[in-house]
């Protein structure tokens, strides 16, 4: 792939749909892994990508998760209609969650998701308003991917 | 070198869905939370977890797991089946609880450490 050209797609996410979590990171993963981006990078992509997936599916109504390889960045952007952030400082806290107790019981809500987003991400930037939806930008460096 | 045909057989584990048991297992994390998973289980581990429901195989996927154990003689949900078949990944169940299954693995692999 030469350095300019853009690389990009979309998946639909809907709010609540648990029996399809993860396939549209699953499919992000094996889209990178086929590009030839390497190995560590597709694996943090991965996480990331879930992580967002589940916020979407845990607390909005619907959502998109887009992705685009543009000069060297892969970026994947989340944006949800779903409820908004009322402190991203709290929401960035490790432990801290706003999942509902039966979501708990499946082994997610534990306050990880954005912590994890944080700690695998190049960069990563929120925005969000509460009562229309939050928007998750994150950001990859390929600086000397082969892709 | 364990692979997870020999590590099922040396166990006694009942391998419900057959990945690719041929896989050489690097190692062995063990956690209930997904997102804990995520963040600190490795390429090629096993993992062992009480949780049977899908999204199970969606965390193996995403994170290159090598097979999931379940323990207390958990069955996994005919959905987690369905979708483990379709993605090839492995499930095996153990009689054995969580601390009994960990500690058998850990001795079993504890020399291959490098």
């Amino acid at each position: 792939m030469a350095a300019n050209d853009t690389l990009e797609g979309c998946f639909e996410l809907m709010g609540g749909d648990f029996s399809n979590a993860g396939a549209a990171s699953s499919e992000l993963k094996s889209i990178l892994t086929k590009l030839g981006i390497s190995a560590d990078i597709v694996r943090r992509a991965a996480v990331t990508a879930f992580e967002a997936e589940m916020n979407v599916i845990i607390h909005a109504v619907a959502g998109t998760m887009h992705y685009m390889i543009i000069d060297n960045t892969l970026t994947i952007t989340l944006n949800d209609m779903g409820p908004g952030i009322e402190s991203i400082e709290l929401a960035m806290q490790e432990g801290y969650s706003t999942a509902p107790d039966w979501v708990r019981e499946m082994g997610w809500g534990a306050g990880m998701g954005l912590p994890n987003i944080k700690k695998y991400a190049d960069i990563f930037k929120i925005d969000t308003v509460v009562g229309e939806g939050t928007t998750l930008e994150i950001y990859f460096r390929l600086k000397g991917e082969k892709c | 070198m364990l692979t997870v045909s020999a590590i099922a057989e040396r166990l006694g584990l009942n391998v419900v869905v057959k990945g690719d048991v041929s896989r050489t297992v690097s190692g062995c994390y063990v956690s209930d939370l997904l997102s804990d998973v995520m963040a600190h289980s490795k390429d090629d581990n096993l993992w062992i977890t009480l949780q049977t429901h899908p999204n199970i195989v969606a965390v193996a996927v995403i994170k290159g797991i090598a097979a999931v154990i379940l323990t207390n003689g958990r069955s996994p949900e005919a959905e987690t089946v369905r979708k483990a078949e379709a993605e090839k990944v492995t499930i095996m169940i153990s009689a054995d609880g969580t601390f009994e299954l960990a500690g058998r693995l850990y001795a079993m692999t504890k020399d291959l450490q490098p």
